[in-house]
């Protein structure tokens, strides 16, 4: 087995992207290669007629691209020292289509009645779905695309920092000591003060207010799946730079990124060793 | 009278001399100790004890003779929240706090304690000292009524760490307990801490860590239960308890008591002394990235201390003490390393150390980076960036 083959083994396929394909790509000398990414077009015909119920396009909101700024996802050291994330200016390659809603209970029970997803505890139906794992979320995108025989997905980290606007957090840990034992009590600091000022009792939908896209309750209570996977940058002064991918672990937004295993479904229990985990683990989706 | 019995239950504290005004007054509240607390003629102080995990000033070794010392504790029922999820149960305390607040005297003092059982309270409590000798560990002479108090003096004859917790009788005794009603009374050798050749031992800092176990019911969705009183959940917390299976492992009261913002702090080259204790329950403390440079496992300071370890036991019903001199800044967790209960049921405190690397002790050679330096990979990006 090759190194990307074993950190992409738990790559989960169908018709989410298969990162660890792109994984395998040549490296060009920048961080970030803009990739073509092609959906693989299993779309099936609308079911909805089987479903005695037609199922109703999400509301979304189509956002035109533009520079925006983007702290970039993943661990970075230079040299073998911890670096910040680099903040970039970014631009999306396509116009970004996006639920201005997070998915809800009502949204997902309906695909678990129709066996397209598992079943999830829940309390109140106009409340964002949640306890839901990164696997849960993917597979609820696929049965969504089937029936509305339209593509629907995560949003990348980028897409879901740009449709945020002013509710992305760019807050990042500062660049700061070398000394390894100073620098771990900096970190700790820095992820006591940055809890979230909430309870962890879900919403309504709309419960945290719209932000200037017209979309609702970014950087609430109820953090959100992406579908961009964790990534060890490195660089050395000779120039030399690797990125190793870990797509068991993908970004997750809220108000602040964090990272979390696909199948953790309560992130109190799957989170950071220190620090704040997020309160709840939730979704929405993009159409493609 | 009822004046004066207000004043002091409300700030929990009194002189001796009111104790003696109120004997005179009220002899049904004053036990027979009281009476013969004036043949000692021996010098008296009056300590007010800390919340932990904070420890009340003391000397770790005394060239004096002994004494008698006075603590007071208050017995406060109150709601304690016991995670961030909001769980709470109607706890049973020592002066508010879970545990209940260390005491330390020196071999051959007189601990002499007020136990006051406030009117507003709805339950009799009384207090076992595993320190003391006799009388169930004061538990007969100190079953005290809401509204009532007493007063009980025993001579600390052993050295080390005891659990203290309240026992009125049958069920009530691990109920009482695992509602949050047990501390320790430390007594050290009046010349200190040694190591196992009898080399004197000095700690910096001193921190009193309490693990409790608490048995929280729940309904049938699985969320935890409150109730409108201790009372009104006993019958579902007795079942609960009779399982075994503990819903909350935690230090000092709740998930989180001991991390975060609450971390324990301390400075390279600092030693720091751990008292852990748990009164129902077996424990592993372990520090992760350190360990006990010298242990009393079993907390009683005339056995030699254990060096060099990696983790202790702790056994339910006990108190131990750890010392430990940091080498290494960053943070460190002190946990039970049954890492279950660490980790899901809030076993874990952290401390904060400051100071310089020590290179020669750890060294990261190579950060983590792909193995060898072909491989490479690009994750996803629906993006194009500026650089």
């Amino acid at each position: 087995m090759t190194t990307d083959e074993a950190v992409c083994r738990r790559q989960v396929s169908g018709d989410a992207f298969d990162a660890c394909h792109v994984a395998r790509l040549s490296f060009e000398p920048r961080y970030f290669a803009a990739v073509a990414i092609v959906l693989a077009s299993t779309l099936a015909p609308p079911l909805a007629s089987q479903l005695g119920a037609v199922i109703e396009a999400p509301a979304v909101v189509a956002l035109q691209p533009r520079p925006f700024s983007y702290r970039l996802a993943g661990e970075f050291t230079r040299d073998g020292r911890p670096l910040s994330a680099p903040l970039r200016i970014a631009q999306l390659d396509r116009t970004l289509t996006i639920m201005i809603h997070q998915v809800t209970v009502a949204d997902y029970e309906r695909c678990v009645r129709d066996r397209g997803c598992l079943r999830i505890p829940h309390d109140s139906s106009d409340q964002p779905v949640v306890k839901v794992n990164w696997q849960d979320a993917t597979a609820y995108a696929a049965w969504l695309s089937r029936q509305l025989g339209a593509a629907y997905r995560l949003p990348t980290d980028e897409e879901w920092a740009f449709a945020a606007g002013s509710r992305f957090s760019v807050d990042e840990f500062p660049d700061g000591a070398v000394d390894p034992g100073r620098r771990m009590l900096q970190l700790y600091e820095f992820e006591i003060d940055r809890g979230a000022p909430f309870d962890a009792a879900p919403r309504a939908i709309g419960g945290f207010g719209a932000n200037e896209n017209g979309i609702f309750d970014f950087a609430g209570n109820v953090w959100e799946w992406t579908d961009t996977c964790y990534v060890h940058h490195a660089s050395r002064a000779t120039g030399a730079e690797t990125a190793i991918a870990n797509c068991g672990v993908r970004v997750v937004e809220g108000r602040h990124r964090t990272y979390m295993s696909d199948f953790i479904r309560d992130p109190r229990t799957g989170g950071c060793a220190v620090g704040k985990p997020p309160l709840n683990l939730g979704f929405r989706l993009v159409r493609a | 009278m009822i004046t004066e019995k207000s004043a002091f239950t409300e700030n929990g504290s009194m002189s001796r001399r009111s104790v003696v005004l109120l004997g005179a007054l009220l002899p049904t509240l004053c036990s027979s100790a009281a009476a013969m607390a004036d043949e000692l003629d021996l010098p008296r102080e009056r300590i007010a004890p800390m919340a932990p995990p904070f420890v009340h000033p003391h000397e770790q070794s005394t060239s004096k003779g002994p004494k008698i010392v006075e603590f007071s504790l208050t017995v406060e029922e109150k709601r304690l929240t016991l995670d961030d999820q909001g769980t709470s149960i109607h706890a049973m305390t020592f002066n508010g706090s879970v545990p209940g607040p260390m005491m330390v005297v020196h071999e051959g003092d007189y601990v002499e304690v007020t136990l006051i059982n406030p009117g507003t309270n709805s339950f009799a409590h009384n207090v076992d000292f595993h320190a003391a000798t006799g009388a169930l560990g004061g538990g007969a002479l100190t079953l005290v009524n809401p509204g009532e108090q007493t007063v009980l003096r025993f001579k600390a004859t052993r050295t080390g760490v005891f659990i203290y917790h309240c026992a009125p009788g049958g069920d009530m005794i691990p109920w009482h307990v695992v509602s949050g009603m047990s501390g320790v009374v430390m007594v050290l050798p009046r010349k200190g801490l040694t190591d196992r050749n009898g080399n004197p031992l000095h700690y910096d800092r001193v921190y009193y860590v309490g693990e409790n176990d608490f048995y929280v019911p729940r309904d049938e969705k699985g969320k935890f239960k409150s109730y409108a009183s201790a009372a009104d959940g006993y019958a579902d917390t007795m079942e609960v308890m009779r399982k075994l299976v503990p819903t909350h492992v935690v230090f000092n009261g709740r998930v989180g008591a001991l991390t975060g913002k609450n971390a324990l702090t301390a400075r390279v080259g600092e030693t720091v002394l751990i008292v852990h204790s748990e009164a129902n329950r077996d424990s592993r403390p372990h520090m992760i990235g350190g360990h006990g440079d010298y242990v009393w496992e079993t907390g009683k300071f005339s056995n030699p201390p254990e060096t060099d370890l990696e983790t202790w036991f702790i056994r339910g019903g006990s108190a131990g003490a750890a010392l430990y001199t940091f080498r290494q800044p960053g943070i460190y967790a002190y946990l039970t390393h049954n890492l279950i209960e660490a980790v899901e049921l809030g076993a874990t405190a952290q401390f904060k150390v400051e100071g310089p690397w020590n290179d020669d002790l750890m060294t990261q050679v190579e950060p983590p980076e792909a193995i060898g330096t072909q491989v490479r990979a690009v994750p996803r990006t629906t993006a194009q960036y500026d650089h």
